[in-house]
């Protein structure tokens, strides 16, 4: 199980990015995209951008839960009051998906019940960051993030829930 | 905080000039939730308050320039208070605002109780059917124009322009950009009983409206 967290501004434009894989069941935390996946993961991340439009009106929930699909890439979006978007893409071993379809471990089914609350209490604890990060006075809207303190925290997020 | 020279010394070579505090705390060590409500000194903001007019009135030429500065400098501070006031919303009532009215309640309620500890006073909606984009906050008596005299050749200037600016950028940042501006309408004769009243005018953008009309109905 892989993931590519992205964090998008008002313009569409790529505030944050970070890569990791799972820590759970004796996962070591690395990303296992292959080169090719990588570049890809960028573009299938930002076409469920168009979906996240349409659903942020008719969803006053800031955690939107999975809003796209893209072959075996599952997309979860959470957006910030300031209309900053949260995209979590999170791609299944093919193995733990195909074996395992009623398991309940975190990945192994991206729309169970389990897996949404974990990707929620990531969110959450990247939005808290992120508020923080926000709150410095020097930071403008739809700035980059690029304190390394704030990327250790969504890392350590991760691999506390996913 | 000193400011250092980047790349002068070894130990920059890895962090690019990133200094950390020497107690290793960030802003990210420091906690978004306050246990009480605590408050700041108003004798202190009025002090910082004037010196941000007198700033923002250097150099202008006139009455508006200076309130679009005072509205810049509030801008900020709106689109930053958004997300920090949601967040300290309780879980199950942390939504984004999505409707004009929502927005306008969580800004005279959640903004104003954090900023000024109470409620607006009022909010109405203009009832000129030619202005259906207008909105009005009601503030009888704004806390920042509580030490302020305006000399009676600026009676144009309402210095609550700063609160305006804080309003927009709360605004923009929902996805509802807007023009706020701040207007003075208490009357000037004797026993009025509010004579700072202040009205922020909120006018919305045509596709906020357009927006509204579409999913205000599905």
């Amino acid at each position: 199980m892989s993931y590519y967290f992205a964090i998008i501004g008002t313009q569409d434009n790529p505030l944050f990015e970070y890569e990791f894989g799972t820590s759970k069941q004796g996962g070591d935390g690395q990303a296992r995209f292959s080169e090719q996946a990588r570049h890809l993961n960028q573009f299938v991340l930002h076409s469920s951008l168009d979906i996240v439009e349409e659903v942020q009106w008719t969803n006053g929930q800031l955690y939107l839960k999975v809003i796209d699909k893209f072959f075996n890439n599952y997309i979860s979006c959470f957006m910030t009051g300031g209309n900053v978007k949260f995209l979590l893409l999170h791609q299944p071993t093919a193995t733990a998906a195909g074996a395992t379809r009623n398991s309940t471990s975190v990945g192994a089914n991206p729309t169970s019940p389990q897996t949404e609350e974990a990707i929620k209490n990531f969110f959450n604890e990247v939005y808290e960051n992120y508020i923080k990060a926000i709150m410095s006075p020097f930071h403008k809207v739809n700035m980059e993030i690029r304190s390394p303190v704030f990327r250790q925290r969504v890392a350590a997020a991760g691999r506390k829930y996913l | 905080m000193a400011h250092f020279g980047p790349g002068k010394t070894a130990s920059s070579k890895e962090q690019a000039g990133l200094r950390y505090p020497s107690n290793g705390k960030t802003i990210y060590h420091r906690p978004l939730h306050r246990t009480k409500t605590a408050e700041l000194s108003q004798a202190s903001f009025a002090y910082l308050f004037s010196e941000m007019v007198s700033y923002a009135q250097r150099r202008v030429t006139g009455i508006q320039e200076l309130e679009k500065r005072l509205n810049i400098q509030g801008h900020p501070i709106g689109l930053k208070l958004l997300d920090l006031l949601l967040t300290r919303e309780p879980p199950r009532s942390q939504t984004r605002p999505l409707t004009i009215i929502a927005l306008l309640h969580f800004i005279k309620i959640n903004l104003w109780t954090h900023l000024f500890g109470r409620q607006a006073d009022r909010l109405e909606k203009s009832s000129n059917p030619d202005t259906p984009d207008e909105y009005m906050i009601i503030d009888n008596e704004p806390l920042v124009n509580a030490y302020i005299s305006v000399p009676r050749e600026m009676s144009q200037l309402n210095c609550a322009a700063y609160v305006a600016g804080i309003v927009e950028g709360v605004c923009d940042g929902a996805a509802f950009p807007a023009r706020v501006t701040a207007h003075s309408v208490g009357g000037k004769e004797e026993g009025e009983m509010w004579p700072g009243k202040t009205v922020f005018l909120v006018k919305f953008q045509p596709e906020v409206l357009e927006r509204e009309a579409l999913f205000g109905k599905g």
